[in-house]
């Protein structure tokens, strides 16, 4: 009896370990936010300031690179997912011929290593004569954000029940009105998921930005990259907290909100 | 498969009866299948062409022509032999420790958890919430946590009564370290997805027909979660052994812990030696390749998305 | 847009033929649903009942074949320009609006004036007006299908199909809807053409019962035409229970034919005989037999059958029911009203079964595993 009582804490013991390892960078990044660094780098803990906080844009070059970033990802974004939703309504609700090899070529930029995928692109941009720079960047991220979006999309799709489009056109409703009326606002929470992995995605990547970005143009992670072998100013880490708990509360609020939801409708039954 | 660890719901399968059919279906897909054709396919065949590419009679740097010179790859396979096989050891050590890591934790979040939705909810967005950090600062962190002079690097060396050339930083140890932490979501989602689905009721079967709890997960769970645990694998193993900024001297590795995307991209940031970084990532993406294929002979395409 | 037609309007459909990769669906369909008459198409599952239900919506295309409604033919015209509705088996309201606009929609899409007027009105006839703004998840079964008639019947189609929408309520509910729905379709006049497997549903709503099987429709009457006079042991079957007698035709007058069983003379009236020679089977309804203890004397106008042994009694009720097994004829299904007289019968009695000439009936077809 006694080696039963102790097995039902192992698992959840475990698993509060296992969390708080995940989370070690996370806390650490966050507290060295608050460090009172002077000079290049932030390794050596000097005392608690909120300063970087306040001047975030202390070091222009910092918030610079995050507003190239914000410009290239929310872009890729847009393209990505209009792209990729329209993708995933076609494989989940039509029957078309070459089904298999679409669903390949949709698995594959997920599985295919960043360097892979930016020399290749750079050898494109090359032979193509394009100039290195924000529209190719922007060309390459919408590629690895697609397959995605389509994933995240499809799952939506497939719990959408083709009989309320039916219901839609039986009650006058022509295909574009069902449409926008029925399918899209019931897709909706899909398509922002979606949405939202791209933008993330998009955000953080650094591989193949690197290989596309030539030598004018700098996103948040690239100057993290390079500031890596110098030293980390302080204020990356205060926008990396900032886009953290931004995140986390976007998630963690609709989590929350969805919940007190079902309870309402539950008892209003 | 992986991602739709995001959604909200579980997908029902839809009658074949209700599928419709007609042209318009290529007006949605076109755009998406010919941007990839565009951006995805065609730099694959760029890659090719360059890495048979032939230098510059002139002996210029960084000038190549076209032509049909296989030096290159003759250069990469030999050359670069360690680096490869160094690759694929790594993946494959990060992806088993992953697996080992994540399979508890998903299992824990996808099926203990099932009676608390929003508990489950809140727990799985903490598995997941290191994503919304940019993974260079998260390979920063560690860095800076085994450096040689950190508290934890001196706790542990007192511990063991080591010297102070015992160093982690710098070490295959600390490359894999980061690539399993920077790797965990794309393990853990697939199987949490996986579990999160299972049937309890098969459990309790089992167990009504004297299984023991051994047996029961041996038996049941995990034959039934193993789509979780393959597509998991795959999605860990294959991005790992592209992968350069963990091995980089920069973060966690040192010059004796280069991997094949340290590689390529010296060669083509640096040492502007196209055809080489070009052969170098044909040859890594031909594994891929017979590794999904190899996949999708067994299981089709059906679940890959 | 067409304008709405202010009264029911009338259904044909000529020649229709659904074919899916693999089977035949619907063999050759014709039909015929004249305007304000409430129609139920019943047949087991899989018979094409549903499927002629979506070709009529316009919700599927057919092989071959034409649909006009009101003369009208509207086979080519896409389904949200057909003045048709439907109540879906499993009600489809839409899940991210409130009641009320799930109600407004057809309205809206149409332009209707005062959409939200006039959805409130068709809600307070199912009663439902007092909860307008709430979402259907948070409605029962019986309410997500009221709303669901509602949505329907605001738009004032010609023509008003239901897709078995009471199979998912209990027994009492559905009851009371059955009631409520015929009660709608007589007062609004409208053509209703209901679905559904269930036999005692159509025969008690509808004005003309059309029975399906295997894509085609076996026969088609009034229910009690339908009940009381078989024509395919499909039907007799189907609606209701029936005991079958296979035999060649022995003897003919002119009023009636015959045939013998086991050396028992059953006789059918020629006019409800729908073939007359050769191999017949001849029919009657349990409810019209009776047993006896022993003998009845022999009677021109009487069938008679017997002895044979109670097998089984069972005890519904409102009536009970007894198998009686009869050597070389086999088993025969009597009801007999339960109106206070003790079972006087036990099992393995000896017994005589007799029923009326004039309450047989002659099929045109044999009883599966009777065939030549």
């Amino acid at each position: 009896m006694k080696k039963l009582r102790l097995g039902r804490f192992a698992l959840p013991l475990y698993s509060v370990i296992a969390l708080v390892y995940l989370l070690i960078p996370i806390v650490y990044t966050i507290a060295f936010s608050f460090n009172n660094s002077q000079g290049r780098t932030n390794t050596i803990w000097q005392g608690f300031t909120l300063d970087k906080w306040m001047n975030v844009c202390a070091r222009p070059d910092v918030c610079a690179s995050v507003g190239t970033s914000l410009l290239i990802s929310t872009v890729s974004t847009l393209v990505a997912t209009v792209l990729g939703t329209a993708v995933a309504i076609a494989l989940v609700r039509y029957s078309f011929k070459g089904r298999s090899l679409v669903s390949l070529s949709l698995f594959l930029p997920m599985a295919t290593p960043e360097v892979v995928m930016g020399a290749g692109l750079a050898a494109l941009f090359f032979n193509l004569n394009f100039g290195q720079g924000y529209l190719t960047v922007i060309l390459a991220h919408i590629m690895f954000c697609l397959s995605f979006v389509v994933v995240t999309v499809k799952a939506r799709v497939q719990t959408l029940d083709p009989v309320l489009e039916e219901a839609g056109a039986d009650l006058y409703a022509s295909p574009r009105q069902v449409f926008w009326r029925i399918t899209f606002p019931l897709l909706l929470p899909g398509i922002v998921s979606g949405a939202l992995l791209s933008f993330v995605l998009s955000f953080d990547d650094f591989i193949i930005t690197y290989f596309n970005a030539g030598g004018a143009l700098v996103t948040f992670p690239m100057f993290i990259y390079v500031a890596a072998a110098k030293g980390v100013p302080a204020e990356v880490n205060v926008i990396a907290s900032m886009v953290f708990l931004l995140a986390l509360v976007i998630v963690i609020g609709t989590q929350v909100a969805s919940n007190i939801r079902q309870k309402r409708l539950n008892t209003l039954k | 498969m992986a991602l739709a660890g995001f959604s909200s719901a579980a997908p029902k399968p839809q009658a074949a009866s209700a599928l419709k059919s007609g042209r318009f279906v290529w007006v949605l897909l076109l755009p998406g299948l010919l941007y990839l054709a565009m951006f995805f396919m065609v730099p694959l065949v760029s890659l090719l062409i360059t890495s048979v590419m032939t230098p510059d009679p002139s002996g210029a740097y960084g000038i190549y022509n076209y032509g049909f010179d296989l030096s290159a790859y003759q250069h990469v396979v030999v050359d670069y032999l360690p680096q490869i096989g160094r690759s694929f050891l790594y993946a494959f050590a990060a992806t088993v420790i992953a697996l080992l890591i994540s399979y508890p934790l998903a299992y824990f979040v996808g099926i203990r958890l099932r009676s608390r939705p929003l508990i489950q909810k809140l727990t799985l967005t903490l598995v997941i919430a290191p994503f919304f950090i940019s993974f260079l600062l998260r390979t920063i962190a560690w860095k800076q946590l085994f450096a040689d002079n950190a508290p934890a690097m001196t706790f542990v060396r007192d511990l063991f009564h080591l010297d102070n050339t015992f160093h982690f930083l710098g070490t295959p140890g600390a490359v894999v370290w980061g690539l399993v932490y920077n790797f965990i979501p794309f393990m853990t989602l697939p199987l949490y997805t996986s579990l999160e689905r299972l049937d309890l009721r098969l459990l309790e079967a089992a167990g009504d027909l004297y299984a023991t709890p051994a047996a029961v997960f041996r038996r049941v769970t995990l034959p039934l979660t193993m789509p979780g645990v393959i597509s998991g694998t795959l999605l860990t193993f294959i991005p790992i052994t592209g992968d350069y900024v963990n091995a980089s001297r920069d973060f966690l590795g040192a010059s004796d812990t280069s991997m094949i995307g340290n590689m390529v991209q010296a060669d083509y940031l640096q040492n502007s030696d196209y055809p080489a970084a070009s052969a170098l990532s044909a040859v890594l993406m031909a594994v891929i390749l017979i590794i999904v294929g190899i996949y999708v002979k067994r299981t089709g395409t059906e679940d890959l998305l | 847009m067409k304008e709405f037609v202010p009264a029911g309007a009338d259904l044909e459909l000529r020649g229709i033929r659904k074919e899916f990769p693999g089977f035949t669906a619907i063999e050759n369909l014709d039909l015929h649903i004249p305007a304000g008459e409430f129609f139920a198409l019943l047949g087991p599952s899989g018979c094409g009942k549903t499927t002629t239900l979506r070709i009529i919506a316009g919700l599927d295309q057919p092989t071959q074949g034409q649909v006009l409604i009101g003369g009208e033919d509207v086979t080519l015209t896409k389904p949200h320009e057909r003045p048709v509705n439907t109540v879906f088996q499993s009600y489809a309201l839409f899940p991210h609006m409130s009641i009320l606009e799930n109600v407004a929609f057809g309205l809206r899409r149409k332009n209707v004036s005062e959409p939200l007027a006039k959805a409130k009105a068709a809600l307070e006839m199912v009663e439902l007006g007092h909860i307008g703004e709430r979402r259907p998840m948070q409605l029962s079964g019986g309410q997500q299908q009221r709303v669901a008639l509602a949505r329907a019947l605001v738009n004032r189609p010609s023509l008003l199909l239901l897709d078995e929408p009471l199979g998912a309520l209990d027994l009492k509910l559905r009851r009371q809807m059955q009631i409520e729905l015929k009660a709608i379709q007589m007062e609004v006049g409208l053509t209703f053409l209901h679905v559904t497997h269930d036999q005692e549903e159509a025969m008690d709503m509808a004005d003309t019962v059309a029975v399906m099987n295997h894509g085609r429709i076996e026969q088609l009457g009034a229910p009690e035409s339908l009940y009381e006079r078989p024509k395919t042991a499909f039907v007799s079957k189907f609606l209701g229970q029936s005991n079958l007698f296979v035999g060649e035709v022995s003897d003919s007058s002119t009023e009636s034919l015959s045939i013998e069983v086991a050396g028992n003379r059953i006789s059918v009236p020629k006019a409800r005989a729908e073939k007359q020679q050769g191999k017949i089977a001849i029919g009657v309804r349990p409810e019209k037999v009776e047993f006896h203890r022993t003998a009845p004397t022999a009677n021109s106008a009487l069938n008679i059958l017997g002895p044979g042994t109670i097998k089984d009694i069972r005890f519904t009720g409102v009536s009970n029911q007894y198998l009686i097994d009869i050597p070389d004829v086999g088993h025969i299904t009597v009801f007999a009203q339960n109106i206070g007289i003790s079972p006087v019968i036990e099992l393995g009695e000896q017994v005589w079964i007799s029923f009326k000439v004039e309450h047989a009936f002659g099929l045109q077809d044999l009883p599966v595993g009777d065939e030549e």
